[in-house]
């Protein structure tokens, strides 16, 4: 390849946008952020220092992810948004207001699923809305439309262990829809689902969101994965874990999944990511 | 088992110890063990004793009661250790002392304490069940996946639901082992009671049986509990078959 071709390959044009950080004092904005983190430092117990001031805002209707090396404390940062972890110090603000516990405006996409291995996927997808007293009949409807939008019609009735892994996850999916929250909280969803099934299921995913209007903070460690589904990525560094850089890889959604794979600002945005990645693992 | 080739059904090594039983009592090797058949012919007779009727119903209350405080206090022992380090720090050395000493001992100190009749007998069922029951019950609530319990609080869960929509269901299945474990303790215990007692119900028809030599009808009782105390647990292992399929899924 000659260096011509190098630069052009290189150029600003197809580079990802990169995003100034923002810093404590940078305001939020609730109408076009649905979700701030400000300042948030998290130790476990005294020892283990596991996420250093971090500053965040997550843009409404978009799909944010938190990547970074093992250990960087980025499920550490989206169960504390979720309210599922305390801080040591800062806030997380929903819609402009501080909460410091699981509300109905936030839903969690589990690692491991976490479907209830005694009820079946109606049940389990509905589990969200028995939990707040929704009447069975109206729960069990919405229920349905969520099990056909993800895919899974005709297993209404059967058990998660008679599922694969990937219609699990798609119940754990369905689940988090069901309650109509306005924020996705997934934690490395596809992680326990195998290759195919992972790709299948990443463009399932955005065609879904494209239609439900969720705001996604999605938690990885696959780098392609990462470029594949974001507006935004976040790369935290090693422990403690702070914002090593904001990326914004500007890829063409209207394409089809295949042709976005094979597009040079992915496969750039890949790489550049992998070189920012590789230093901390040398 | 297999015998050339073909499948034996597990009944028929039960037939075979019958088989044997009955010889050996036929050659009159010891007095003490009469022919099976006879056995199994005192045992129709004693079944119609009015006696024995009541003995045995008197018997199956306080087994009954025992079993009930203990199920309810062992389940909410368990859940309580589970869901508190500081209860577990205080209880859980004690529970484990009482799973594991031998309870036998102490049924004369109740008999002082509680008198010579059914209650006795009752606190005696409850003294040998609750502790394992507790002990599984820890086990299962404490070994719910966090997870699960996560997703609970993430939805919106209050603490009465986490424990009665998961945890409790989670634990099923290590409730239901410590039940069946208990029950059968249980037995164990109305029948050391009752024969240290030897006043009460079915104790004195023991009592009664083996100090005049009549081991027809001691055996055929013998049988009787063994028959209920195999029915119980296959009962309860019917029930823990139902949540098996999940036993050992979570992490």
């Amino acid at each position: 390849m000659n260096s011509a071709v190098l630069e052009e390959v290189r150029s600003p044009m197809n580079k990802a946008i990169h995003m100034p950080l923002s810093d404590e004092n940078t305001p939020t904005n609730p109408a076009t952020d649905i979700v701030s983190v400000r300042g948030i430092t998290k130790y476990y117990g005294e020892d283990v220092h596991a996420l250093e001031n971090v500053n965040l805002d997550f843009p409404t209707g978009q799909m944010t992810t938190l990547l970074g090396p093992s250990g960087c404390g980025k499920t550490t940062l989206l169960k504390i948004i979720a309210g599922l972890l305390e801080t040591t110090s800062g806030e997380v603000l929903v819609k402009g207001k501080a909460v410091t516990s699981p509300g109905p405006e936030r839903a969690f996409v589990f690692q491991d699923f976490a479907l209830l291995p005694w009820a079946t996927v109606t049940r389990n997808v509905a589990f969200g809305l028995e939990l707040t007293g929704v009447p069975l009949k109206q729960r069990e409807e919405t229920a349905k439309s969520y099990i056909d939008k993800v895919g899974l019609s005709g297993f209404e009735d059967k058990y998660p262990h008679e599922l694969s892994g990937g219609m699990r996850q798609r119940v754990g999916l369905a689940r988090a829809l069901a309650v109509d929250a306005d924020v996705l909280l997934m934690d490395e969803p596809f992680s326990a689902v195998d290759e195919q099934n992972r790709r299948k299921f990443q463009e399932d995913l955005l065609r879904l969101l494209s239609v439900e209007k969720k705001t996604v903070i999605f938690v990885t460690h696959s780098i392609e994965e990462a470029v594949y589904v974001s507006d935004q990525i976040v790369l935290l560094s090693p422990r403690p874990g702070r914002i090593h850089s904001i990326i914004r890889p500007e890829l063409d959604r209207s394409s089809s999944p295949d042709d976005i794979r094979r597009d040079k600002v992915y496969l750039d945005t890949v790489e550049e990511i992998w070189g920012n990645i590789r230093e901390y693992l040398d | 088992m297999k015998i050339a080739g073909t499948e034996i059904p597990p009944v028929f090594s039960l037939l075979i110890w019958i088989g044997l039983w009955e010889i050996a009592g036929r050659m009159d090797l010891a007095f003490i063990l009469p022919p099976f058949s006879s056995v199994i012919g005192e045992l129709t007779t004693l079944i119609a004793r009015h006696d024995f009727l009541a003995a045995a119903w008197q018997t199956f209350q306080a087994f009954a009661i025992g079993m009930f405080f203990a199920i309810t206090g062992g389940i909410a022992l368990g859940f309580i250790m589970g869901t508190s380090k500081t209860a577990n720090s205080i209880l859980g050395m004690w529970v484990n002392i009482f799973a594991s000493a031998p309870l036998s001992s102490v049924v004369p100190v109740l008999m002082l304490l509680f008198g010579l009749g059914q209650l006795t007998v009752v606190v005696i069922v409850v003294l040998f069940s609750i502790w394992i029951i507790a002990l599984d019950t820890y086990a299962g609530v404490s070994h719910t996946s966090n997870s699960l319990k996560e997703m609970g609080r993430s939805f919106g869960a209050n603490q009465r639901q986490l424990l009665v929509k998961i945890l409790f269901w989670a634990a099923l299945p290590e409730i239901l082992a410590g039940v069946r474990l208990g029950l059968i303790r249980a037995v164990k215990g109305i029948v050391i009671g009752q024969l240290l007692l030897s006043v009460v119900a079915l104790g004195r028809m023991f009592r009664t049986f083996s100090d005049n030599f009549q081991f027809e009808e001691f055996w055929a009782l013998t049988l009787i509990l063994f028959v209920f105390a195999l029915l119980f647990s296959t009962l309860i292992g019917r029930l823990e078959s139902k949540v098996e399929y999940y036993a050992g899924t979570r992490d």
